[in-house]
């Protein structure tokens, strides 16, 4: 045999490698997702579950002199619910992590001459796009129990946006976790230690003017509080674009932290498996 | 290493000399897992690796696949340094895991196809290559069921499949036909003799059991704790020592008391 045999790269010189590969690697993710559209429902059941019974329980909250809010209270949650299914839909995504490395899928892709930025690229990807299908049930569920959205379309594919960055940056913490630690207990345990405090130090549920100071001072650095007032102020009649635009900008760049530190997990990982 | 004049080719397909490899483990010195590992596998033959359980030949095969960086010793696959050169290596390898790394949700056919993409085939391609594979493999009928409803056997034949996407030069096989039937590890036999003898490629794999190296390589190197302790034709490592079986052999060579067999076991992960 001769280097002629050598199989030579096909496609055309204008699409890099790393494009095409996380091309074909989100591909298999998103075929995957779209043969199961009901893991994607099953992931919405319990926010959906807590904006129904949150909704109704405490509608008259809303009432309350000093809460400010043109709406229902319905419509009041979808933003939290929102980031709170961002959050828990993507903290799975380190154990799918962790099925295949044991399962020897993880290794078959590195011993090909794929992008090892392309084997995390998918993840991302696939990320955002259930996210993107789950904001848009939860609204449209919203919508159809009575939640207004006066911020339009608009408003609309802002929260998308600020669910994504949400999603994608949970998703990376949750595939570093899984590459680092391999138990799935060990996810589990992030998810349940950050995603109570992280949704009830926020405006969620109630007005940030509500809440004692010191909470006050924890929910204005917290990012996913960032994700709900961003949604929160996009819906509105009157949306603060300045204010939206330096939180999405500030939930992107944590976004792109955390993944860039999975990414690089990941190379070391691929180095010594 | 591979002149840039065009010279011939070095001969041997697989070369690791010295090959050292150590583990963290907790709370005490590193684990050893591969203390000057030598082998050379000559081009167009069939290699075998024995040896108990921790002795150190996944580890080898990791670093030989580019899975796995030694703390000493070099590595070539067809004069391609392994180490320095892991892009350039994994187009020449082929790599068949001990673990099925075909995608359970998706099915025979799209694993094939995806597998040829990341190897730079244009769709096209890729489809014509997949169902050839298909073919060989006796997987045309099961083309379009997902790979969580194939046998043991199947899914077997898949992953030899997979890894033969890109027409490699040098296939590795870490324990092939570990927990296949009689008749799926006698057809698994034939298709890696094929694959040596008409197709011409380097086979270099592990395996548990001694009648499967005696009957398949024309090379056996007995690995015994991160060493190559005993090395040849398998015919005549059992003549010098006038054994019977390949299985004598390799308690001449690797055999051990209990003791030395549980910690081993540590070692092994």
């Amino acid at each position: 045999m001769t280097t002629m045999d050598l199989p030579v790269r096909q496609r055309p010189a204008s699409v890099p490698p790393v494009i095409s590969d996380t091309w074909y690697l989100t591909g298999r993710k998103l075929r995957a997702l779209a043969r199961q559209p009901m893991l994607l429902a099953m992931g919405i059941i319990q926010p959906v579950i807590w904006l129904f019974l949150f909704g109704e329980m405490f509608r008259r909250i809303i009432d309350i002199p000093g809460f400010g809010y043109q709406g229902s209270y319905l419509a009041y949650l979808i933003p939290g619910i929102v980031a709170m299914n961002a959050m828990s839909g993507n903290m799975w995504a380190g154990m799918t992590m962790i099925e295949e490395i044991d399962r020897g899928t993880l290794n078959r892709f590195l011993v090909t001459p794929a992008s090892r930025l392309a084997i995390m690229n998918a993840s991302v990807v696939e990320q955002a796009v259930s996210t993107t299908i789950q904001t848009l049930i939860i609204v449209g569920l919203g919508y159809a129990g009575g939640a207004r959205y006066p911020g339009g379309a608009a408003g609309i594919v802002m929260l998308v946006v600020a669910s994504i960055e949400v999603g994608v940056f949970w998703g990376a913490l949750s595939n570093l976790t899984g590459m680092l630690v391999r138990v799935r207990e060990a996810i589990i345990g992030v998810y349940t230690f950050f995603m109570l405090p992280l949704m009830f130090l926020s405006s969620a549920f109630i007005q940030p003017g509500f809440l004692p100071g010191w909470m006050q001072a924890i929910a204005s650095r917290n990012p996913l509080n960032w994700e709900v007032q961003i949604g929160r102020s996009a819906l509105s009649a009157a949306p603060d674009w300045s204010a939206i635009g330096v939180r999405t900008g500030g939930l992107a760049i944590l976004a792109l932290i955390a993944v860039a530190i999975s990414v690089r997990t990941f190379r070391n990982y691929a180095k010594n498996v | 290493m591979q002149s840039p004049r065009g010279e011939a080719p070095p001969r041997a397909a697989i070369e690791a000399r010295g090959l050292v490899k150590t583990y963290p483990a907790p709370g005490k010195t590193r684990v050893s897992a591969l203390d000057g590992l030598t082998l050379s596998v000559p081009r167009g033959t069939i290699f075998a690796l024995v040896g108990p359980n921790g002795a150190g030949k996944t580890t080898t095969v990791k670093i030989l696949t580019t899975l796995a960086t030694p703390d000493a010793g070099t590595a070539a696959i067809d004069g391609i340094d392994v180490i320095a050169a892991p892009a350039r290596a994994r187009r020449v390898i082929g790599v068949v895991g001990q673990r099925s790394g075909a995608d359970p949700a998706a099915t025979g056919r799209e694993n094939l196809i995806l597998q040829g993409h990341l190897y730079g085939m244009a769709t096209k391609t890729a489809k014509a290559r997949a169902d050839e594979l298909l073919d060989r493999f006796l997987l045309t009928e099961a083309a379009g069921r997902f790979v969580r409803t194939y046998s043991g056997g199947m899914q077997r034949r898949l992953d030899v499949a997979l890894g033969l996407v890109h027409q490699p030069r040098v296939l590795f096989l870490d324990e092939p036909t570990t927990g296949l039937d009689p008749e799926s590890r006698t057809a698994m036999w034939d298709e890696i003799t094929s694959l040596a003898t008409a197709d011409q490629v380097t086979i270099l794999l592990t395996t548990h059991y001694l009648d499967e190296a005696d009957k398949l390589a024309s090379q056996v190197a007995i690995v015994d704790k991160g060493r190559v302790v005993a090395e040849g034709d398998p015919q005549v490592l059992k003549r010098e020592l006038g054994a019977e079986s390949l299985d004598d052999v390799y308690l001449h060579y690797a055999g051990r008391r209990y003791s030395d067999a549980t910690r081993l076991t540590e070692v092994a992960r």
